[in-house]
């Protein structure tokens, strides 16, 4: 029996996490290569010269030249490329061509209120649907489970913006307890947030309670209640872990749906978002509007995915010694 | 038979499964002792019911398929199937213990060893962080684990079979139960290992004072490290007996079938005896003794009526209707 | 299966005799059926011709003429709901079609050669997935321009990853089983040994993901088409009548409820089959 022995429960030290972590910031590099050339591209790939796609269909030929230095849209693609990606490293996405303001800067309200509104979605879909699904894997077959099973199917099936109708026709026009659109308190997100979080919790239900009922079948689990542990303890402590490693995956992937489709919802309920943005800048022809929006969401999406990974990591330790 | 040396008696434990319109007769009838020090060898074919036995003494039977219908388990002057769910729970990992077939997955794979070992030990003896963890480091030095600090800290999947089934009895052995269940614990592990395991039951037993209840189909195990042998069939136990008795004196037809298909080297045989026929179906099993339609010696009662277990010799009994009237008088 | 891994006649039993059991699934198959039905007898089914409008019978509530009433431009909803089944069976047959066969490729080339050529494809793959859900959709129609065409592009397109994936994962898993080994000690082409071996062995996987990703795509076309990125007027498509139907909620919901509902039905019809189709065939579920 030596002194200082402290059993510290967490024993981090060397577990091979850093190395993990290390190692999947490695495997996206080139995905984001990939992504900012994609978004690059966009200018280029849509039909006609750039520079007249820039200055307007429009626009005299004296501007449209000046619009092509001042862009570089006379150098060879790589450089440009390459302008491309030092300027956005600095914050610098170009100028809007509609309104001719930095897109840096409608760009960055536009997604802060994006993710806030994915955000609250996706703690409202995580708790609904991480307590049907362990509610409905504890007591299958039963009414509860047969309920939440359908109100899944439900809620995978429906069209987001059917749903932000309908709950706008429900509560905000005929019962009045919620305004129908714009943004101000957070009780105009509520709606919103509940259209877009539909089908996110419905998928959370179905995961969480396919993986339950696998965990709960397994040996350790029997170990656990033969060694006197209170039920309790067995499946919200013993099978809860195990369960969720499927699950942590999921929820990244539906915050990344959630960004990726909050557009639809904004457009319903006429809010400022990212994706309400990037779908004016399409129909106005704005490029560098779109050519941002789309590097940023997946760019932000890419590095959602890598947190994801981590938190992996943190819940099935067998995955930090690969 | 000795009243304060007793440990554990079953007697007529009948648990039965219910699917899908049909029952499955697991158990019928189960009934044996066990006293004190004592090393209880329950063996028999896969699917006769021994592992059923042990989940029914904790009654870690899950129950809607499951449900034991009759029987008495008195362990220590308690009647097991009476008590609450609280109270059977406190006698789980403290006084009966069990360890299981399949050391890879019986440990919980997202927590480290010593928080898995340090929980059941807070839960069955109210101590603190600090001792619960010395006491389980001892136990691991108990059971020869390199370096037991370090596994402290490890998670399952980073040890090998032996060091997880070495694991698990230093963690079911760490509240020192009076009984300890091992059901084939050595069976998913490397002949090497096994008689590695097998020592190291036997030297536990010695030093802690836990009688064993040893779950196998191997009857080298048996012979190696049991004191008395119950041989199951079909769902009841057919043939009681000490070691020595059981392999010398084998009543039972089936006892005596399941010897003859062992190679001996001493004997010279063309080839192995087999037990004609297969295990019967229990959710429709044969009227009368289970064994008549394999059995070579059946005759008139054996079809209708069920053999009970009785004493012949010294402390050895057998479900045999060729040994009615032989049973010892007293 | 047998050793040459097609799957025998009578495991084609079994998993039909196991989907017939599955209630659920059976509801979803007949409401599939009855989409695909409608959506090829549109022109003897539909009341009026979707695209005529009497603009003095403007939203209409539903009544004897027009059951499900009318749209802010006096077309009848009813028909321009059956139409609407029309388009989106193709654009679903189409857009999972396209996903399916390159999706197919894509997996079996990277799956079965490995190595460099399998990194890159899934690379690629990775890149794609890089943008959200409908968010890759909505990128593609951003280069490409709206219209229903591009819809269809845009939605295969963004359906390959998965079919992708799942191929690879399929083949890589059948490459290392012995029958394969068998084939190529005899000296089998490769080419024969992905396309009779390997693609038929994995055909369970493939048409689980193909019933589901058609609900997947009706979905996203259907919000495309809402956003005014996919079918232009007045092509009577649901998630674009839907679009019309958002000025009028107050004095019209019948406009936005139906095609809503019809788009839901359908999805969970794809859904509810692809579920229990995926049951049968999980070779897991003896009884």
């Amino acid at each position: 029996m030596g002194e200082g022995r402290r059993p510290s429960i967490l024993f981090h030290k060397g577990d091979g996490m850093g190395r993990y972590i290390l190692k999947r910031i490695f495997m996206l590099l080139p995905v984001l290569f990939g992504v900012s050339l994609i978004s690059f591209s966009l200018l280029h790939l849509v039909p006609g010269d750039p520079a007249i796609l820039m200055a307007g269909e429009d626009a005299n030929p004296e501007f449209i030249q000046a619009v092509r230095k001042e862009y570089g849209l006379d150098q060879p693609l790589y450089i440009q490329y390459f302008h491309f990606v030092s300027h956005v490293i600095r914050g610098d996405f170009g100028i809007s061509i509609r309104n001719r303001e930095p897109v840096i800067k409608l760009l960055k309200e536009r997604f802060l209120f994006t993710v806030q509104l994915s955000f609250i979605s996706i703690l409202i879909a995580g708790f609904v649907g991480l307590i049907a699904g362990i509610i409905s894997s504890t007591k299958q077959y039963s009414l509860f489970d047969h309920l939440s099973m359908v109100g899944a199917l439900f809620g995978i099936s429906m069209p987001i913006f059917w749903f932000g109708l309908l709950l706008m026709l429900v509560f905000s026009v005929h019962l009045r307890w919620f305004p129908a659109g714009g943004k101000g308190t957070i009780l105009h997100l509520i709606l919103p947030a509940i259209a877009l979080g539909a089908s996110g919790a419905a998928v959370i239900a179905r995961m969480t309670r396919a993986s339950m009922l696998e965990v709960i079948r397994q040996d350790y689990i029997r170990t656990a209640r033969a060694n006197g542990l209170r039920e309790f303890i067995v499946i919200y402590k013993h099978a809860l872990k195990n369960a969720m490693i499927p699950v942590v995956t999921v929820f990244g992937l539906e915050f990344g749906y959630m960004l990726g489709g909050a557009v639809l919802t904004e457009t319903v309920f006429s809010l400022p978002g990212v994706g309400r943005l990037m779908v004016d800048g399409i129909f106005q022809r704005d490029y560098p509007i779109v050519q941002g929006s789309m590097l940023l969401v997946a760019t932000t999406f890419v590095l959602v995915n890598l947190l994801t990974d981590i938190a992996y990591a943190f819940f099935d330790p067998r995955i930090r010694y690969e | 038979m000795n009243r304060e040396n007793l440990l554990l008696r079953v007697r007529g434990l009948s648990t039965h499964f219910y699917s899908r319109g049909h029952t499955i007769y697991a158990l019928d009838g189960v009934s044996f002792e066990i006293k004190k020090g004592m090393t209880f060898g329950l063996v028999g074919e896969t699917g006769c019911g021994k592992s059923v036995t042990a989940l029914s003494i904790l009654r870690l039977i899950p129950s809607p398929p499951g449900k034991i219908v009759q029987g008495e388990i008195h362990f220590r002057g308690r009647e097991l199937l009476h008590l609450t769910e609280e109270e059977i729970r406190s006698i789980r990992g403290k006084e009966i213990s069990m360890i299981f077939q399949e050391p890879m997955t019986s440990l919980n794979p997202v927590f480290r060893i010593g928080e898995q070992m340090m929980e059941v030990i807070m839960l069955h003896q109210k101590v603190g962080k600090r001792q619960a963890y010395e006491r389980a480091v001892e136990m691991l030095e108990r059971v020869h684990m390199p370096e037991a600090e370090k596994v402290m800290r490890q998670f399952p999947h980073q040890l090998s079979g032996g060091m997880r089934q070495r694991v698990m009895i230093a963690m079911e052995l760490s509240c020192r139960p009076y009984l300890l269940i091992a059901d084939e614990p050595t069976t998913a592990l490397d002949v090497t290992i096994q008689a590695q395991i097998l020592r190291l039951l036997k030297e536990m037993k010695r030093e802690l004072d836990t009688s064993i209840l040893l779950i196998t189909h191997d009857l080298g195990v048996i012979a190696e490290m049991c004191d008395r042998v119950g041989v199951m069939y079909a769902g009841s136990i057919v043939e009681e007996a000490s070691v020595e008795e059981i392999f010398e004196d084998p009543k039972h037809p089936y006892t005596k079938g399941l010897w003859g298909a062992i190679p001996r080297m001493e004997e010279e045989k063309e080839s192995l005896s087999v037990i004609p026929g297969v295990v019967p179906d229990l959710s429709h099993p044969p009227k009368g003794c289970k064994f008549h339609p394999r059995c070579s010696f059946r005759f008139d009662p054996c079809d209708r009526l069920v053999p009970p277990l009785v004493e012949t010799s010294s402390v050895h009994f057998v479900a045999c209707f060729l040994y009615q009237g032989k049973e010892r008088d007293g | 299966m047998n050793e040459k891994g097609l799957l025998k006649r009578g495991q084609i039993g079994e998993v039909w005799r196991r989907l017939r059991r599955n209630r659920a699934a059976i509801g979803g198959g007949i409401i599939v059926l009855l989409f695909v039905f409608i959506a090829i007898f549109a022109p003897w089914l539909s009341p009026y011709p979707p695209n005529e409008g009497d603009l003095t019978k403007r939203l209409k509530s539903p009544c004897r003429e027009h059951l499900f009433g009318t749209d802010p431009l006096g077309r009848d909803l009813l028909s321009r709901v059956i139409y609407g089944a029309r388009i989106s069976l193709q654009i679903q047959i189409i857009s999972v079609s396209i996903a399916l066969v390159i999706g197919t490729l894509l997996g079996m080339i990277g799956g079965y050669y490995g190595g460099r050529l399998d990194n890159l494809i899934m690379r690629l793959m990775d890149i794609l997935l890089a943008f959200p859900g409908i968010f890759l959709a909505i990128s593609i129609i951003a280069v490409l321009g709206p219209g229903l065409t591009n819809l269809m592009l845009a939605a295969g397109i963004y359906s390959i990853p998965q079919f992708a994936r799942i191929v690879r994962g399929s083949v890589i898993s059948l490459k290392e089983k012995e029958f394969i080994e068998a084939a190529r000690a005899v000296g089998e082409r490769d080419l024969d040994i992905l396309f009779r071996y390997l693609l038929p062995n994995s055909m369970a996987p493939i048409i689980v993901q193909t019933t589901l990703r058609m609900a997947t795509v009706l979905l996203t076309a259907s919000g495309l088409s809402f956003l005014g990125l996919g079918v232009q007027p007045p092509t009577p498509e649901w998630g674009a009548m839907l679009s019309n139907a958002r000025a009028y909620l107050i004095t019209a919901p019948h406009v936005a409820t139906v095609p809503g509902l019809a788009i839901m039905l359908v999805v969970m019809g794809f859904n509810l089959f692809g579920d229990g189709l995926r049951d049968s065939l999980d070779p897991r579920l003896r009884d």
